[in-house]
């Protein structure tokens, strides 16, 4: 069940953010078929109700997102969808004027808004990355080591040592290992985007939010990041928010389908994509709006 | 002639529209060439008269006197026929060689020799020290202001002040400087007093273009970076400031000119008609903030209103004029090379 650990409370000294991975798990080779153990759930989000100032953005969401797989969040722009991904680490913090006026989204049993969360070390444990590929504009070494030097890493050896496996999980090794000291921006678009997907997953988070990955780059670019995900899968809990339905159906799990800033539906993709249950989400998915 | 049939349907003709717009442009472009007429005269009297006593025609070429040495009064007086022009110093090697000369009608004018070279290190040493005073407090409240403060009637107050800050005129800073920092402080008539009064001056600069680069950092290299679990400071300072730089510094190139030639701030606070000893000749190391310097604007100042005109002051007037331009040249074009430096270092 739910490790001991708990996680994402300032208890500096922390341990290392590897102890946060259960060390129990079985290797969780669960494709989008298979039905395995009963799903865990990784982050909790209960009856949240979100403002911009005056303006309300959510209505009483309520989903329980999984650990260790894909889910995506769909609907038409303004919809809420991105807003509720930037709740998950607090990115909303950095809005004037922003608040959970209800409710509450709770990380393994944490109230990750409650005012004794350190919101680094939240941050550290679940990544992001956004719409605009937002490399660095330094090195692709220095851009994947940056969340490690941040927490004070700096033997050599660790660092080369992270910086390939984080390209390599962001199948982007053999493409740069070449010249690592060359800018991140003069990668292309979709390689941009997984060098920012690499940085992500060297600080080893539990959780990666992806907003919008794909939405600023060409096809061929857009398949090799949704491969990532499918390989990210086993090692990371995803949350993406989409609006490209097809990426939905290709590579998430679940997929919760947001209109007006409420949440309509929440199921298995293969369900919401063949079967939903809500007129609204039938109308959506079949592409006769949004 | 017979009146021009038009030969196709796209003959051109002079409509009275068509007319209105060759006079307007030719009003724009005859106001854009009469500003660079006017710069072109200023520039070129000064060098064209500036270069004389700078430059030489004989090796090396340089004027070095004039660049090294301080200023002297000049003696003028015929001696066996020859008109001599000498300087204090050798005027009175000469004197003591030639005792007679003593009885000889002399006529002697002040600062027309010797050379300005007290006032180029005053000058380096009030725009050094204060673009590092005006640049720390000016950075620091660029920083606050765009990355921390949340927006509000106060925030907005801040930034009035600062607006109206660059209005006031330089003299205005001067006096409050001379009240503020050399009479109520006690600092004295001292590098340091003059060190902060020009440093309030270029801050209202120094802030607003510092806002301007960091709001000119986008957004997503801040986002990024505390999605990585940075905190705000980290975030700033490895991922936002570095990029901010070269337009910092682009602002700081016009306030250095600034600094360097602006006369009323320094005059009651700072600068010294003439000094002997050099900045760095003194007892102690706390005494070098607490003294004066020469500086070059004031010196032009001194040696064009101050003393009585004649052929021989207008070389010094004009010399360092063009020392001064040149300096101030240098000094941009120093920070334009860093700042280019800086840019392709972060390119984006």
């Amino acid at each position: 069940m739910v490790t001991t650990a708990p996680i994402l409370m300032d208890t500096r000294p922390v341990a290392p953010a590897s102890t946060f991975r259960p060390t129990t798990t079985t290797p969780a080779a669960a494709g989008p078929g298979a039905q395995a153990a009963p799903a865990e759930t990784l982050i909790d989000i209960d009856h949240v109700d979100f403002f911009y100032g005056a303006t309300q953005a959510l209505h009483d969401v309520s989903l329980r997102i999984e650990n260790r797989k894909v889910t995506a969040f769909i609907g038409p722009s303004g919809c809420g969808k991105s807003t509720l991904l930037r709740c998950l680490n607090r990115m909303n913090d950095l809005i004037d004027g922003t608040r959970i006026a209800k409710g509450s989204i709770r990380i393994r049993g944490v109230d990750i808004h409650q005012h004794d969360v350190d919101v680094i070390e939240l941050r550290k444990q679940v990544g992001m990355v956004f719409q605009k590929s937002n490399p660095f504009p330094k090195s692709i070494y220095e851009n994947i080591t940056y969340g490690l030097r941040l927490q004070g890493v700096n033997n050599k050896a660790r660092l080369d040592e992270v910086v390939e496996k984080s390209l390599r999980g962001a199948a982007l090794w053999d493409e740069v290992k070449d010249r690592l000291d060359a800018s991140g921006l003069g990668l292309s678009g979709g390689q941009q985007q997984r060098l920012c997907i690499a940085r992500a997953i060297a600080v080893e988070p539990e959780v990666i939010l992806m907003d919008e990955p794909c939405s600023a780059l060409d096809p061929v670019a857009t398949a090799k990041v949704e491969e990532l995900i499918q390989e990210l899968r086993t090692r990371f809990t995803i949350v993406i928010v989409t609006h490209n339905m097809q990426q939905a159906a290709r590579c998430s799990d679940k997929t919760a389908f947001f209109y007006m800033g409420k949440l309509i539906e929440y199921a298995d993709t293969r369900d919401i994509f063949t079967k939903p249950a809500n007129a609204q989400t039938e109308a959506y998915v079949s592409g006769r709006f949004g | 002639m017979s009146t021009p049939t038009p030969s196709h349907v796209f003959q051109a003709n002079l409509t009275p529209a068509r007319r209105r717009e060759s006079l307007i442009f030719g009003l724009f472009g005859g106001a854009t060439y009469l500003v660079l007429l006017c710069g072109a005269l200023v520039f070129g009297t000064i060098i064209f008269k500036g270069a004389g006593t700078v430059f030489q025609a004989k090796a090396p070429f340089i004027n070095t006197s004039f660049l090294l040495d301080a200023p002297e009064s000049l003696h003028v007086f015929q001696f066996e026929g020859k008109k001599m022009e000498l300087g204090d110093r050798a005027f009175r090697l000469f004197q003591a060689e030639h005792p007679e000369v003593a009885k000889l009608k002399q006529e002697s004018y002040i600062y027309s020799a010797g050379g300005i070279f007290p006032c180029i290190v005053g000058t380096l040493l009030l725009v050094v020290g204060s673009m590092t005073i005006a640049l720390t407090l000016g950075v620091s409240a660029a920083i606050y202001l765009n990355e921390y403060a949340r927006d509000g009637m106060f925030i907005r107050f801040i930034r009035l002040a600062i607006l109206n800050l660059a209005g006031v005129p330089s003299i205005v800073f001067g006096l409050f400087g001379f009240g503020m920092f050399v009479i109520f402080f006690g600092w004295n008539v001292s590098l340091i007093a003059g060190w902060f009064t020009l440093a309030f001056m270029v801050l209202p600069v120094v802030i607003t273009a510092s806002e301007e680069s960091l709001k000119a950092v986008p957004k997503g290299f801040r986002e990024g970076s505390l999605a990585l679990g940075a905190t705000k400071w980290q975030t700033i300072r490895k991922n936002v400031l570095p990029y901010a730089l070269p337009g910092i510094l682009t602002s700081s190139i016009l306030g250095i000119a600034r600094v360097a030639g602006e006369t009323a701030p320094i005059m009651f606070t700072a600068a010294y008609v003439v000094r002997d000893k050099l900045p760095w000749q003194v007892d102690k190391f706390s005494d070098f903030f607490f003294q004066g310097v020469m500086a070059l604007p004031y010196h032009i100042y001194v040696v064009s209103s101050k003393i009585p005109q004649n052929e021989y002051t207008e070389r010094v007037q004009y010399g360092t004029a063009f020392v001064f331009l040149v300096l101030v040249a240098m000094i941009a074009t120093t920070s334009i090379i860093l700042r280019n430096h800086l840019r392709n270092r972060y390119k984006w």
